[in-house]
């Protein structure tokens, strides 16, 4: 039977596995497709050629975080400074292997002190590029599963709930909507059926933190929650996953797995009376499945389209039961919080928006890849400093967050701090932490019919102003692009905005507006160069 | 109640058609573990097809019938599932199969002059398989690898940093085959 004392001695045992020197090799999506696994095994080679395998060990772990460098490969020894390795090809295993004793490396050097390292602060991804994605004992080495034990055997599930309250998490998906309050109220209802949903359908185009989660440290996910389950007194999880993350789905049923054989999942788990299962169901690409009552349908193997809310899903969810449906990130968030308490988390952050956030950076910036930075951090530090500007000398012109339903933020604002509020207050939000860099040659009104063409095709057509207005805008943003639109087309596109925006039934529709009204915000010059007359 | 609506398929079918009956196509098999581990159950509807596309690369009329028969699911239930989803295809795919990536971050570097590059030279719109059964054109909302954009998938396997001169170059191989070895 798995209790503390036997977790503690799976740590011990991993711990002495540790050899002095190892090679951390990133195995994560984006890395994988620059060849990291024939990376891995020439370094797993050239270590036994050496005769070092005693001494040093090659290991595959999640994302390191610069992606666009992949594949990366770190050295940790006892007592030096970490080097990393950058852009690493096959070919340069060998002499990565012999630096180990005096010689240069020829692969190339990366800057572990830059500020796209150094200005991180890691809570989400603090295991992420350091364990081991595929083995639990891993992530049990790394305090995992320390807190579900402590939550089942020392607290009330009120106790868990008022916790998760007052460290102030609030929905990292995007609406920011305080997780205490959710949990509470799914915990207060009365039923004998409750389910717990993790969203891992991340459909936002240029937002991959959750798949860099689950492929980095799935456990995590399943640790926040077994927590959110005994909480609310859920018996049943489901994480709902897209299918084009085949790599994610096949980690999370490895971890599945590994936790029921270990007792961490399952029936009377740490020998308590709490019994929790967690299935995947994997998504079928339609991006308002991330939408949480289309997410609903979906599992219940019906056609993803929305319901009205009320009634909201903590009181009638997953079939008619009452349902806490977090994203990946909320979820990765909560072992932490029980781990170190609610005041270490709230003390991080903002006054309304506490602890960290994972931003995938991307477009045209030079760093590519994720960051994970507490709230607060203004974009002008993303943008310039941690992600090293627009490449060649250009100048950053807008950064787009929130995906789809998101806006445009113009360089002149990069001042503001990133937290929930401020970037609403700028038309934008927070969404899921995609975060776009456009530099001048992008053409914002290109920009927004690209969302709208994206909104159009992803509308499930079950309301009419969502199914029809998206594509009235498209068409309209089409025509003032090839310069054939007048002032009374900018006008009705204004209007139609408008109705779209307030009419609409679900988070799709309500949203889909976002790109165009931002961009006529802050970059109407570039609609007005258009119009025709 | 809805075990009347599905006939079984025709039998003329076998002769021209290379599914044989049912009962003889081994892949049934397989799609018959994969409800039996659903217990049948209806809502794991997405998981078969998912599985029976898998088995036989597309939803052919007669497997949608089978999948609905089998979990007691109106036809019309199961076509409305199949056609929501992106995913899920009606038509055979071709032999290659080339994904662009139309993310945000992939278009901003420029996954639109990809796209038409791959248009040009297959002639195919994006969702569209050559009449030849050569190449299937596809396009994805985004991939997550915006690391490495832009991002292209050619047969399954993920290409960063691509151009329109390395996807043409690909493109081209898959066209005419015979001109790879030259």
């Amino acid at each position: 039977m798995m209790d503390l004392a036997e977790l503690e001695a799976i740590a011990q045992q991993e711990h002495q596995r540790e050899t002095d020197t190892q090679i951390r090799c990133c195995v994560a999506a984006g890395c994988l497709s620059s060849n990291a696994l024939a990376v891995k095994a020439g370094l797993e080679q050239a270590v036994s050629e050496a005769g070092l395998s005693e001494q040093v060990q090659v290991r595959g772990v999640g994302c390191m975080r610069l992606c666009c460098q992949g594949p990366l490969v770190q050295i940790d020894r006892s007592q030096k400074d970490a080097v990393l390795y950058e852009a690493v090809k096959p070919d340069d295993t060998a002499s990565i292997v012999a630096s180990l004793k005096g010689d240069t490396a020829s692969a190339q050097r990366g800057d572990l002190s830059h500020p796209f390292f150094a200005g991180q602060r890691s809570i989400v991804l603090e295991n992420s590029g350091k364990i081991d994605p595929e083995r639990i004992e891993a992530y049990i080495a790394a305090s995992g599963y320390q807190a579900l034990y402590h939550a089942l055997r020392e607290l009330r599930p009120s106790e868990v709930v008022d916790t998760i309250t007052r460290s102030g998490l609030r929905g990292r998906g995007g609406a920011g909507y305080p997780t205490g309050v959710k949990w509470a109220t799914v915990a207060k209802s009365k039923s004998d059926c409750k389910f717990v949903i993790c969203n891992a359908d991340e459909g936002d185009p240029g937002a991959f933190m959750d798949r860099s989660v689950l492929e980095s440290d799935p456990h995590r996910v399943l640790e926040g929650m077994a927590i959110a389950a005994y909480a609310i007194g859920a018996q049943q999880g489901y994480i709902y996953v897209r299918a084009e993350y085949p790599l994610a789905i096949q980690r999370l049923e490895l971890a599945i797995r590994q936790a029921q054989r270990m007792g961490l999942l399952g029936s009377q788990i740490f020998d308590s009376p709490f019994d929790f299962r967690i299935d995947i169901r994997i998504g079928a690409g339609a991006y308002v499945c991330g939408e949480e009552t289309a997410l609903m349908a979906s599992i219940e193997g019906k056609r993803g389209t929305p319901s009205p809310r009320p009634p909201y899903p903590d009181e009638r969810g997953l079939w008619g039961c009452p349902t806490l449906i977090n994203n990946v990130e909320t979820f990765a968030n909560i072992a932490p919080i029980i781990r170190n308490g609610a005041d270490w988390f709230a003390s991080i952050g903002t006054e309304k928006s506490k602890g960290t956030k994972v931003f995938a950076l991307a477009g045209k910036i030079v760093n590519t890849g994720l960051i994970e930075v507490p709230m607060g951090t203004s974009l002008r530090q993303i943008v310039e400093a941690m992600g090293g500007s627009v490449p060649d000398g250009g100048e950053a012109k807008a950064v787009q967050t929130g995906g789809p339903s998101g806006g445009c933020i113009p360089a002149s604002e990069f001042d503001t701090p990133v937290d929930y509020e401020s970037l609403t207050a700028l038309g934008s939000m927070m969404g899921s932490g995609g975060m776009i860099v456009m530099d001048q040659k992008t053409n914002m009104v290109d920009v927004a019919r690209y969302f709208m063409e994206f909104c159009m095709d992803e509308s499930c057509g079950k309301c009419i102003p969502c199914r029809a207005g998206t594509v009235q805008l498209y068409q309209l943003l089409s025509k003032i692009r090839e310069g054939q639109a007048s002032q009374g087309d900018l006008a009705l596109m204004e209007e139609l905005c408008d109705v779209v925006k307030y009419t609409s039934l679900c988070g799709l529709g309500q949203s889909a507006p976002n790109p165009v009204l931002s961009t006529l915000k802050y970059f109407r010059q570039e609609y007005l160069a258009l119009l025709s007359e | 109640m809805y075990t009347n609506a599905v006939q079984p398929p025709p039998k003329q079918r076998n002769d021209s058609s290379k599914q044989t009956h049912p009962s003889g196509d081994q892949r049934f098999k397989i799609l018959d573990a994969t409800l039996k581990r659903h217990q049948y159950q209806q809502d794991a509807l997405i998981e078969v097809l998912h599985k029976a596309q898998d088995l036989f690369g597309y939803l052919e009329n007669d497997v949608l019938l089978y999948v609905a028969h089998s979990l007691k699911l109106p036809p019309s239930r199961v076509y409305g599932v199949v056609t929501f989803y992106h995913l899920f295809t009606l038509a055979p795919k071709g032999l290659h199969r080339c994904v662009v990536c139309t993310g945000t971050a992939c278009y901003v570097k420029g996954s639109p002059a990809l796209l038409s590059a791959v248009e040009q030279l297959s002639h195919l719109h994006p969702g569209k398989t050559s009449p030849d059964g050569q190449l299937s054109l596809m396009t994805a909302r985004c991939l997550g690898a915006c690391g490495i954009a832009p991002a292209v998938v050619f047969d399954g396997t993920v290409c960063g940093h691509q151009t329109p001169e390395l996807v043409g170059d690909r493109i081209q191989a898959w066209l005419h085959p015979t001109a790879e070895v030259t």
